[in-house]
């Protein structure tokens, strides 16, 4: 687990935001990591379970599973974006020409990458849930997930999580 | 003067707030650090994000479209 020494300080007052990552859309990632980080930097204990189409974006694309996978795990990860670099607008994508025109707008605004958040995320202390049914659903392994993933596990640690939470979201 | 200064001029939402907060979590208990940007909303974002870290805010001027925060880190 991520350690997060301004958190452990304030471990009694300090807000706290579950939040569900179910889009694998490039802008409503994009919002959730926003609101994500912005919440982490006011020292907010921020939690993000990925799940289905969300879950994509904890591909690392340069690791290759060892473990083996059945014939439609094959079909579907090879289908599925390869990382967060793959992700799509979910409006006017017009074949990928949105995106790239809005990829664009984005560096030229200082608007940064959803993998430059993720790495934000990770050092205010977000802590990455990954869902393990769509792990398996998607044909996706363990070892195959970016290094900032803290554990794999199922609804009820979103649950348990989501208890004591201020804010709960589901995007 | 402030012991460190951090600019963040041309940055969106979030980014001023997100990168004041990790350059503040480096830095020691009792040093000030000056923040300088223009992006709006964040003039009041920062100083009401620090204050429930709580962090001393020491100033907030602004001279056109650039504002400046001055904090310092007390925990």
């Amino acid at each position: 687990m991520a350690h997060n020494n301004q958190e452990d300080k304030l471990s009694t007052k300090a807000p706290k935001l579950t939040m569900v990552l179910f889009s694998g859309d490039l802008d409503k990632t994009l919002a959730a990591f926003i609101i994500a980080t912005g919440a982490a930097a006011s020292g907010w204990s921020v939690y993000i379970f990925f799940t289905f189409w969300g879950f994509t974006v904890l591909r690392d694309p340069n690791k290759k599973s060892k473990t083996s996978k059945d014939m439609m795990g094959k079909m579907f990860s090879s289908m599925l974006p390869k990382s967060a670099a793959g992700q799509k607008l979910s409006k006017m994508n017009m074949l990928g020409l949105g995106t790239s025109m809005m990829k664009r707008r984005m560096s030229t605004k200082n608007v940064q990458s959803v993998q430059a958040f993720i790495k934000d995320a990770k050092e205010l202390g977000v802590h990455f849930l990954a869902c393990d049914l769509s792990m398996e659903l998607l044909g996706i392994n363990a070892d195959e997930l970016i290094d900032e993933v803290d554990k794999v596990c199922g609804v009820g640690t979103f649950l348990e999580e989501s208890k004591d939470a201020d804010v709960s979201l589901f995007i | 003067m402030a012991d460190e200064t951090l600019d963040v001029k041309g940055l969106s939402c979030p980014r001023p707030l997100v990168e004041t907060q990790k350059k503040l979590r480096k830095m020691e208990v009792g040093k000030t650090l000056e923040i300088i940007g223009d992006h709006g909303p964040s003039k009041t974002e920062i100083p009401n994000a620090m204050k429930s870290l709580g962090q001393e805010i020491l100033s907030v001027t602004e001279e056109g479209k650039v504002w400046h925060i001055i904090i310092k880190k007390t925990n």
